[in-house]
C-alpha cells in the first residue's frame, strides 16, 4: 500500500459540510438540552433540569410506550411476514407460476413503499375518516356498520388504527430485500432437500431463514429505527393525538421547538431519542457482526 | 456483495414435472388466493383513491366509495390543482429532489474515493461517522439548523434544504460506495497511473465511469428519498411559493376543510408523481435496496 498519499484532500468538502450540517447543530442541540432558552435571548444553564423533568413526565413516556407499538407495527410484524411472504414467492410461487407472476406481486407489495409518508397519511386518514371516510361506508354497505368506529379520533382505537397502516406502509419493504437475498441461494440446495423428503416448512426453516440472516439482520435494525423515528404519518394522520394516544417522540420534541417555545427540553427529547437511536444501531451491528462471524 | 455483483439473479428452472405432478394439489390454490388478497388489501386504497378522485361530490355521496364512476369528473383535481398552485409545488420538489441527488452523488463520489480507494488514515471511523450521521434523528438537527439558517438569510429558500440533504443523503452514499470503493480493481488504477494520468483524471476517467451503475442507483435513491421529505421541508418552507409537494399536501390536510372527493383528488396527484419514478426506476430499485443493505 505505496500510493496512499494525497487522498485526504479529497475528504474536504464532505467533512466541511458534515461539519456545518451535522456536527454543529448536533454539538449545540446537545449543549441546548442543559439550558433553558425559548428560542430568542441567550440560553440560561439549567445543568439536569431538563433531563429530571422528561424521566417524570408521563407524556414521554406514553410517547415512548407507543413507540414500542410503532415498533412491532413497523419492524417485527413486516420483518416476520415479509420472510414467509419472500419465501412463498421465490420458492413456491416463481417455480409453479413463473418469474412473472412472483415479479408482479412483490412489485404490487412495495407500491405503498414508494408513496411519499405525508400522501399515506392523507390517503389513509381520509378512508378512516368517521363521517365521510371509505371504511365506514363500506362497513355499512356491507351490512357490517355496527363495527363503524371513529378510528382515528377515539383515543381506544387510534393507535392501532396508526399501526395498521404501518404496517400497510411497510410490509414491501422485507419482502423485496429478502427475496434478492434469496436470489444467491443455489438453486441445486433445494433440489437436493427435495430428493431427502425436506417438507416445505423444513425446507423453509433450514435453508430460507438461514441463508437470509445478513439481511434480516439489516431489515430488523433499519425498520426499528424508522419507527423510532416516525413523524410524517403520525403528523398528517392523527397530529399525535387524541389526547395524546398516538403521540411518538419525534411529534413530542417538534411540539416542544415550535409550538410551545421550550427549545431545552425539546433538545433534551431528541438527544434521549438519538442516544436510543445510536445505541441500538451498534447493538444491531454487533449481533450482525457476530453472526458472520460464526458463519 | 456489491452493487454491481446483484445484477446478475440466478433463474432458477421452473419446477420439473415429477415434482409439479406431486405439488398438484389445493395448496396451490390457497397460496395464489391469499397472495392475491394480499394483494388487494395493500394496492386497494390506492384504486379507491383513484377511483374517487374522479368521481362528483353528489355521486360520492349516493352511491358509496366503491361504485365505479358514471362519468368522469375531473373538476375535483382541476380546482385543487389551482387552489394550491400545484405546478409551483411540483417544481419546488423536482428541482429540489434533482440538484441534492446530482450534489449527493459527486460528494459521495469524493468521500469514497478518499476511504475506499485511497484508504486515507482513520477511514473506519470516517465511515463510523458517515453511518451514524445517517442514522441520526433529524429532530437532534432541525433547531439549530433552523437558527442558522434564519442568521444566514436562507430561512424558508429551497437552498437550505438542497444544503442539508446533500449531506444527510450522502452520509449514506459514502457509506455503501466505500464498500464499492474497496473492492475497485487495482489493475484498473494502475493502468491510469501509468498511462500518466493523476489522481483527478483517474477519478472522473476510469473510477466514475466504471461504477455508473452504482451511482446510478445512488442517483435514484437520492432523488426519491428527498422527493418524500417531509420533516425538515416542514420546518424550513413555510411559505406557499416555496412548498414541496408532501408539505403542500400535509399542510393542507391539517387544515381539515376537504371533501372525501377534494381529498382523495389531492392524494392521487400526490400519488402520480410517485408512481411515475417507481415504473421508471422500478428495475434500478429493487436492486438497490438490496445493494444498500448487503453493506
Amino acid at each position: 500500500m505505496a500510493k496512499q498519499k494525497g487522498y485526504a484532500v479529497y475528504l474536504i468538502p464532505g467533512v466541511l459540510a458534515s461539519l456545518l450540517v451535522i456536527i454543529v447543530p448536533l454539538v449545540m442541540t446537545v449543549y441546548i438540552s442543559f439550558t433553558k432558552w425559548t428560542g430568542v435571548g441567550d440560553p440560561r444553564w439549567v445543568g439536569f433540569d431538563n433531563y429530571t423533568r422528561l424521566f417524570g413526565d408521563t407524556l414521554f413516556w406514553q410517547s415512548f410506550s407507543n413507540i414500542i407499538l410503532l415498533i412491532i407495527a413497523m419492524a417485527v410484524i413486516p420483518t416476520l411476514l415479509g420472510l414467509v411472504l419472500a419465501a412463498v414467492l421465490f420458492d413456491y410461487v416463481a417455480k409453479k407460476f413463473g418469474d412473472r407472476w412472483a415479479g408482479f406481486f412483490r412489485s404490487g407489495y412495495y407500491l405503498p413503499q414508494v408513496i411519499p409518508v405525508a400522501v399515506t397519511g392523507i390517503i389513509w386518514a381520509w378512508i378512516l375518516h368517521p363521517s365521510y371516510g371509505a371504511l365506514n361506508r363500506i362497513l355499512e354497505a356491507v351490512g357490517l356498520g355496527g363495527l363503524a368506529k371513529n378510528w382515528l379520533g377515539d383515543p381506544d382505537y387510534a393507535l392501532y388504527s396508526v399501526m395498521a397502516v404501518m404496517i400497510w406502509f411497510q410490509l414491501g419493504y422485507p419482502i423485496v430485500m429478502f427475496m434478492s437475498g434469496l436470489q444467491r441461494i443455489d438453486p441445486s440446495i433445494y433440489e437436493a432437500a427435495d430428493l431427502d423428503g425436506a417438507t416445505w416448512w423444513q425446507r423453509f426453516r433450514k435453508i430460507t431463514v438461514y441463508m437470509i440472516r445478513p439481511e434480516f439482520y439489516v431489515v430488523l435494525i433499519t425498520t426499528t429505527i424508522a419507527a423510532l423515528k416516525i413523524f410524517g404519518q403520525v403528523f398528517v394522520l392523527t397530529g399525535g393525538g387524541p389526547s395524546n394516544a398516538t403521540l411518538v417522540p419525534s411529534y413530542f420534541a417538534y411540539k416542544n421547538f415550535f409550538e410551545k417555545a421550550q427549545v431545552g427540553y425539546g433538545s433534551a427529547i431528541s438527544t434521549v431519542l438519538t442516544v436510543l437511536i445510536v445505541v441500538l444501531a451498534f447493538v444491531f451491528l454487533r449481533l450482525q457482526h457476530r453472526a458472520e462471524e460464526q458463519s | 456483495m456489491t452493487v454491481t455483483a446483484t445484477k446478475a439473479p440466478a433463474r432458477t428452472p421452473s419446477g420439473d414435472a415429477p415434482k409439479a405432478l406431486r405439488h398438484r394439489n389445493p395448496a396451490r390454490f390457497f397460496v395464489l388466493t391469499g397472495l392475491l388478497v394480499l394483494f388487494l388489501l395493500l394496492v386497494g386504497p390506492l384504486l379507491v383513491v383513484a377511483v374517487n378522485a374522479v368521481k362528483s361530490p353528489a355521486e360520492y355521496a349516493g352511491s358509496g366509495p366503491l361504485s365505479i364512476p358514471t362519468s368522469l369528473y375531473w373538476d375535483g383535481i382541476v380546482d385543487f390543482w389551482n387552489r394550491v398552485n400545484f405546478g409551483q409545488k411540483l417544481w419546488n420538489s423536482f428541482i429540489t429532489s434533482l440538484v441534492v441527488a446530482v450534489l449527493g452523488v459527486v460528494l459521495s463520489i469524493l468521500n469514497a474515493y478518499a476511504l475506499g480507494i485511497g484508504r486515507v488514515k482513520g477511514r473506519v471511523w470516517f465511515l463510523v461517522f458517515f453511518l451514524v450521521a445517517n442514522l441520526l434523528p433529524q429532530e437532534v438537527l432541525v433547531y439549530p439548523l433552523y437558527y442558522i439558517s434564519k442568521e444566514a438569510g436562507l430561512y424558508d429558500n429551497l437552498i437550505a434544504i438542497i444544503i442539508i440533504f446533500t449531506v444527510i443523503q450522502s452520509a449514506f452514499g459514502t457509506y455503501l460506495l466505500t464498500s464499492v470503493y474497496s473492492e475497485f480493481p487495482r489493475e484498473l488504477l494502475e493502468a491510469a497511473s501509468i498511462d500518466g494520468a493523476g489522481k483527478w483524471r483517474t477519478l472522473w476517467r476510469v473510477v466514475v465511469p466504471v461504477s455508473m451503475p452504482t451511482l446510478g442507483v445512488l442517483f435514484t435513491f437520492f432523488f426519491i428519498w428527498t422527493w418524500n421529505e417531509f420533516f425538515l421541508p416542514l420546518v424550513f418552507l413555510i411559505s406557499n411559493d416555496n412548498q414541496t409537494v408532501p408539505v403542500a399536501l400535509g399542510v393542507l390536510q391539517g387544515d381539515r376543510m376537504m371533501d372525501a372527493t377534494t381529498t382523495s383528488a389531492s392524494a392521487l396527484i400526490g400519488i402520480l408523481p410517485a408512481m411515475l419514478f417507481f415504473l421508471i426506476f422500478q428495475r434500478t430499485l429493487t436492486r438497490g435496496i438490496a445493494a444498500g443493505a448487503i453493506k
